[in-house]
């Protein structure tokens, strides 16, 4: 797919993720929007799926660790053909298959059931252990949050996957700098996180991740023996001017007046 | 008297044969393997066994992606450390998307001994009974941790089983049929109803026996499967004898008791007696010293039970 399209789909992506929380009344928009070119880039190219069966026992596998940024994974999967964007405005709604946090027995595509925050990185681990103990050939993605690296578990995960050396398993760092509280420096600072991810066993990239030629060549570097670490360097709320770098927005519903504010900027754009 | 043998010895030597009847069955430890038995499946199926290293949160994630990858997990390390330290993962990796994870832990209750009450676990069947989706066993002996660890490997969904340390009395042999949730009974009486778990089964049953030296006519009902609880088995025997005991090397709050209790409200007046540890801490000591300055004793089950009955 060409990048043109790719930024189609993820302005559509993006509008959608405004209407879904405003609908909803609640929602995690800030960190939804920071990493819609790294889905789009994972499930319209790099992943190996088929929305024909979407149980596909050799499918690449994403797990959402950062469980809050739910709205982004169902857009994209929405615009995917995983099912019909009418269920899109479902989302939080008693009886809706668009749980608050990504629920896998709800909603096909959903590959594992996140938002407690670290434990989806040590199920992704899992996956990829099972992968290896398979010799299967398929590889899993695993996205994180910032803040969500201060969870103690992360740690652990990482670890383990160094010490098997999964290299089907790239883990993506959504690296907005912010966090309910605060700038991460604020709330608990995470120090050098490529020298962290490396010194724990991972090949570690540093990219623009909100660039699709960044991500793409990112996703593409070749590792061996060694898990892949992509710190993506993302903006909070990207795509929406008064969302975009503030803390305010990370669990926050626009209103009527922001969410049309919002959507004509993206149309714009 | 009865054989000695230790529920964990059974549990590893279990393990290596399922290991040779079932492909996709895995294990894994925190560093524990020696203690928890499972260095026995390691040393046979290295290709199949996991060492976490001291990082319980992590293992019981990576169980859970396991299980969604085909893999029958067994996760082991003690009772406190699976239950306790990993409790939300548990809960949260585990039994909010039913993932196929077998949490088997070692070093249930006081009878740890020595190490003290910092790695005595007599919280976790609450913790785990309270968790939807859960299914909880405690084994009475070795011979029956056996069967449960057979049934849990071919059992679809979470399971936690709840594992001792010391060597204890082996009560059942291979005619006592276990079915995960079906308790039965050791001994038919009609005056008091025993119900026990783990290991003050054994004592239960010693119980019964020196009260019919009294005369009175005490039942002992094995009560492996705290959830799903025999609700049929446990009220029929309660109203039958209307007066019941309940006897676990667990605290007296949301273990056996806890569960009978809940069961029990509503379904008419029966005296009850809930015989555990009474809300303290474990300490150090051999098995039997503590057993028996927490009173989890023949001698005191015989004695509760006579106070029920005024007698």
């Amino acid at each position: 797919m060409e990048e043109k399209e790719l930024q189609e789909k993820a302005l559509e992506v993006r509008k959608n993720i405004i209407k879904m929380i405003y609908e909803a009344k609640s929602g995690h928009p800030g960190g939804s929007l920071s990493m819609v070119e790294i889905l789009i880039a994972l499930y319209f190219s790099k992943m190996n799926i088929d929305t024909n069966n979407k149980g596909w026992e050799n499918r690449d596998r994403l797990v959402l660790s950062k469980g809050h940024g739910a709205p982004a994974l169902y857009a994209v999967l929405a615009e995917r053909g995983y099912f019909d964007k009418e269920e899109l405005i479902s989302l939080r709604k008693i009886g809706s298959r668009l749980q608050g946090h990504p629920d896998l027995h709800k909603l096909p595509g959903v590959d594992a059931s996140t938002g407690s925050l670290g434990q989806g990185i040590s199920i992704a681990v899992g996956m990829a252990l099972g992968a290896k103990l398979k010799k299967a050939g398929y590889n899993i993605y695993c996205i994180i949050g910032d803040g969500e690296a201060q969870e103690g578990q992360v740690w652990e995960a990482c670890m383990s996957a160094a010490h098997y050396n999964l290299d089907n398993f790239t883990l993506i760092l959504d690296y907005n700098k912010l966090q309910i509280d605060g700038t991460n420096n604020e709330v608990m600072s995470l120090g050098d996180v490529y020298k962290k991810f490396e010194s724990f066993g991972f090949e570690v990239l540093n990219i623009n991740g909100n660039e699709f030629e960044d991500i793409f060549k990112a996703l593409d570097s070749k590792v061996n023996n060694k898990p892949k670490c992509i710190i993506a360097e993302t903006v909070k709320g990207k795509g929406v001017s008064f969302m975009e770098n503030c803390v305010g927005w990370h669990g926050k519903a626009p209103n009527n007046e922001e969410m049309q504010l919002a959507l004509e900027e993206l149309g714009r754009s | 008297m009865l054989k000695l043998e230790a529920q964990r010895t059974a549990y590893g030597e279990t393990l290596v044969e399922l290991g040779n009847e079932i492909d996709n069955l895995v294990v894994m430890d925190a560093d524990l393997a020696h203690a928890t038995q499972t260095f026995k499946f390691a040393e046979k199926y290295k290709e199949r066994f996991f060492n976490m290293g001291i990082a319980e949160q992590n293992m019981i994630g990576v169980a859970s992606g396991l299980a969604l990858s085909g893999y029958i997990p067994f996760v082991s390390t003690f009772a406190l450390f699976g239950a306790g330290r990993a409790y939300e993962q548990i809960r949260n990796s585990v039994c909010y998307p039913r993932s196929n994870v077998k949490v088997a832990v070692t070093h249930g209750g006081i009878s740890v001994g020595e190490d003290g009450g910092s790695h005595q676990s007599i919280e976790d069947i609450a913790l785990m009974r309270v968790l939807p989706n859960m299914t909880v066993i405690v084994p009475c002996d070795a011979v029956e941790t056996k069967k449960a660890v057979k049934a849990a490997a071919i059992f679809e969904g979470p399971v936690y089983i709840r594992i001792a340390r010391s060597p204890s009395a082996v009560l059942t042999d291979e005619n006592h049929e276990f079915k995960i949730g079906k308790g039965y009974k050791l001994r038919e009486g009609e005056d008091i109803s025993i119900f026990a778990t783990g290991i003050m089964t054994a004592e239960a049953v010693l119980a019964a026996q020196k009260l019919a030296e009294d005369g009175i006519s005490a039942s002992v009902v094995n009560i492996h499967t705290i959830k799903p609880l025999d609700n049929e088995l446990i009220l029929a025997e309660a109203k039958k004898t209307g007066a019941v005991v309940t006897v676990e090397e667990h605290s007296i709050i949301g273990g056996l008791g806890g569960a009978i209790s809940e069961l029990l409200i509503g379904n008419g007046a029966i005296k009850m007696k809930r015989i555990g540890v009474e809300d303290r801490f474990g300490q150090s000591g051999d098995p039997e010293s503590l057993l028996k300055e927490y009173d989890l004793t023949s001698d005191n089950i015989v004695s509760q039970c006579k106070k029920l009955l005024h007698k």
